[in-house]
């Protein structure tokens, strides 16, 4: 229908459009109402809980225990370096997987195929159970933590460059071609130089998002500040629970901010 | 020397690019193919190299039938054939340099090429390239900090650099202004003319096609219409070709070749123009 053939007033949104956002919104609502159904979140039992959170903090957490700060630092310290060695190997391996699932690059559909699914498959898995597995695996420990962010990093590194590569100008490669050069040569000189920005700044941001995640990993036993927060926790020493909390917060901010500064100069 | 042989293709959506094209060409030809938009002179370029490859007939490439090679021995005849595009193809983040080296890349293994290990006499191939088109002191610029016309030459530089006897070039000139298009058209004559290296390019405008064609080839419908010395072509050959008569559009522009001249002091002063345009000026 042509609003400018029609008398008078019209609707600014068609009538169909209307009854489809309703229809979502009204379906929002409902999943919040059974959310907050299920897991007892009433208004009046989070306000009074207010309180307990209010005594917790001020009364156990208050003041950290600042000569901890040795033990934190050490711990600190190990989350950094399984972060750092797990992103420079994934920087690395992730390469040819996000290459071969690239479908302007990778000509042979099986493969490309099964590249995909297998990395679809690996992206299923959270970092968490990553951890588990490889605790079980290795042992309790740093290496358990890097193996996990490891193949936790490859996946989304993988996903993220293959689109890159998947969208960049075709022109270049075809004159590569065009000269007598090997796929290598064309990926080398034709793919590399376009997506290096993006390959840079995906390789930062997946080292911020390991330095988080590794923080965390340490509660399943990976290694890092999680090991000794989890520790700190079970024997309710608070004050140093809070340092803990405390530096991790300082340092995991301080690289995040060099990180997006850096991320930022490159695109 | 190139030879086509009843060759015909046919694109996968069933559509028939050339149909039964039969041409020879001899080594140090400089052959213009026009045609209108969709006649197939890209298609009839680019199957020369097999970026798109003819489904049916003979496609002799020095006395070897080019369709029956396999990967390794197609690398190799794409070695001895030069490109150019209408975009340039350059990689714009890369220099200049680079770009040009990429020419060299047929010839260097792979391990070399990564690490950028070229042979010095490569390098110093690729740089007296860039002289050559008078863009040398742009070795190092990044390739997406000049202007079209000097892109096109640094795409030039890089066909140099691949040391072919063959220069394919489709549409060359068709995202430049006149005079940038004829100095452009003059370093690739006179490459024709100093390395005896055969050209082929698709043009559009009938004016350039007639300055700088020793033969033209005409297509319509993905088939050869026309093959002839262009001493022998006349209005009523372009009106032959193109099924309807000439209009203004067909041509660049009257005055372009005089543009050339004025402009080559004020837009890029550099060695290639001086030298296109002392050609320009004996003539
Ligand atoms: N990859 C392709 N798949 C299907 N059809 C194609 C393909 N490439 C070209 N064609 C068709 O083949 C015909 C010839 O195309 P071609 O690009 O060779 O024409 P052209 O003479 O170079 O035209 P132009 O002057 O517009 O560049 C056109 O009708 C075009 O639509
Ligand atoms: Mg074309």
């Amino acid at each position: 229908m042509n609003p400018a053939s029609k008398p008078g007033n019209f609707p600014l949104i068609p009538r169909r459009s209307k009854i489809n956002i309703l229809s979502v919104l009204a379906v929002v609502a409902l999943l919040y109402i059974i959310a907050a159904y299920v897991t007892n979140a009433a208004p009046d039992r989070v306000i009074n809980g207010l309180p307990q959170i209010f005594n917790f903090v001020f009364g156990n957490l208050i003041p950290p225990n600042w000569s901890y700060y040795d033990t934190v630092a050490g711990s600190l310290l190990e989350t950094w370096n399984i972060a750092l060695l797990a992103t420079t190997l994934s920087v690395f391996f992730c390469l040819p997987i996000a290459f071969l699932s690239a479908s302007n690059i990778n000509t042979s559909s099986i493969l490309y195929n099964i590249v995909r699914f297998a990395m679809n498959v690996l992206r299923t898995i959270p970092d968490l159970v990553l951890a588990v597995i490889f605790v079980g695996l290795v042992g309790i420990g740093a290496m358990a933590g890097i193996y996990a962010l490891f193949f936790f990093s490859v996946g989304i590194l993988a996903k993220l460059i293959s689109e890159t590569i998947e969208s960049i100008d075709p022109d270049p490669l075809e004159a590569i071609r065009s000269t007598g050069g090997n796929t290598l040569q064309v990926i080398w000189y034709g793919v590399m130089p376009q997506i290096l920005p993006h390959y840079i700044s995906y390789s930062l941001y997946v080292l911020e998002i390991n330095v988080r995640a590794s923080v965390v990993l340490g509660f399943v036993g990976a290694g890092g500040v999680g090991l000794i927060l989890n520790q700190q926790l079970n024997f309710f020493n608070y004050g140093n629970v809070s340092m803990i909390i405390l530096m991790t917060f300082v340092v995991v901010t301080l690289i995040d901010v060099v990180s997006i500064r850096l991320r930022e100069r490159i695109v | 020397m190139i030879e086509f042989k009843n060759v015909s293709l046919t694109y996968p959506n069933g559509h028939q690019g050339l149909k039964n094209v039969n041409l020879e060409i001899n080594q140090g030809e400089m052959i213009v193919v026009v045609g209108l938009s969709g006649a197939g002179k890209s298609t009839l370029i680019r199957s020369m190299n097999q970026l798109v490859k003819p489904t049916e007939g003979e496609l002799l490439i020095d006395g070897k039938n080019s369709l029956k090679f396999n990967e390794r021995e197609l690398r190799e005849m794409r070695t001895d054939i030069g490109m150019i595009f209408q975009s340039y193809n350059l990689v714009r983040r890369m220099s200049v340099l680079r770009n040009v080296l990429s020419g060299a890349l047929g010839r260097t293994n792979t391990l070399r090429s990564i690490l950028g290990l070229f042979k010095k006499e490569d390098k110093q191939l690729a740089l007296a390239s860039l002289d050559r088109v008078g863009i040398a002191e742009k070795a190092y610029s990044r390739a997406d900090q000049l202007s079209g016309g000097q892109q096109q030459r640094v795409s030039i530089a890089r066909a140099l650099t691949q040391k072919t006897k063959v220069f394919l070039a489709d549409e060359p000139v068709a995202s430049l202004d006149p005079p940038t298009s004829h100095i452009v058209m003059k370093d690739l004559r006179r490459i024709n003319r100093e390395d005896n290296i055969t050209m082929i390019v698709n043009l559009h405008f009938i004016d350039m096609a007639m300055e700088y064609a020793d033969r033209i080839i005409g297509m319509r419908s993905g088939e050869v219409v026309f093959d002839g010395p262009a001493s022998e072509v006349t209005e009523k050959t372009f009106e032959d070709i193109y099924g309807r008569p000439i209009k203004e559009d067909d041509m660049l522009s009257e005055d372009a070749g005089a543009e050339a001249n004025d402009t080559h002091g004020e837009d890029l002063d550099t060695k290639g123009e001086t030298a296109s345009s002392e050609e320009a000026d004996s003539k």
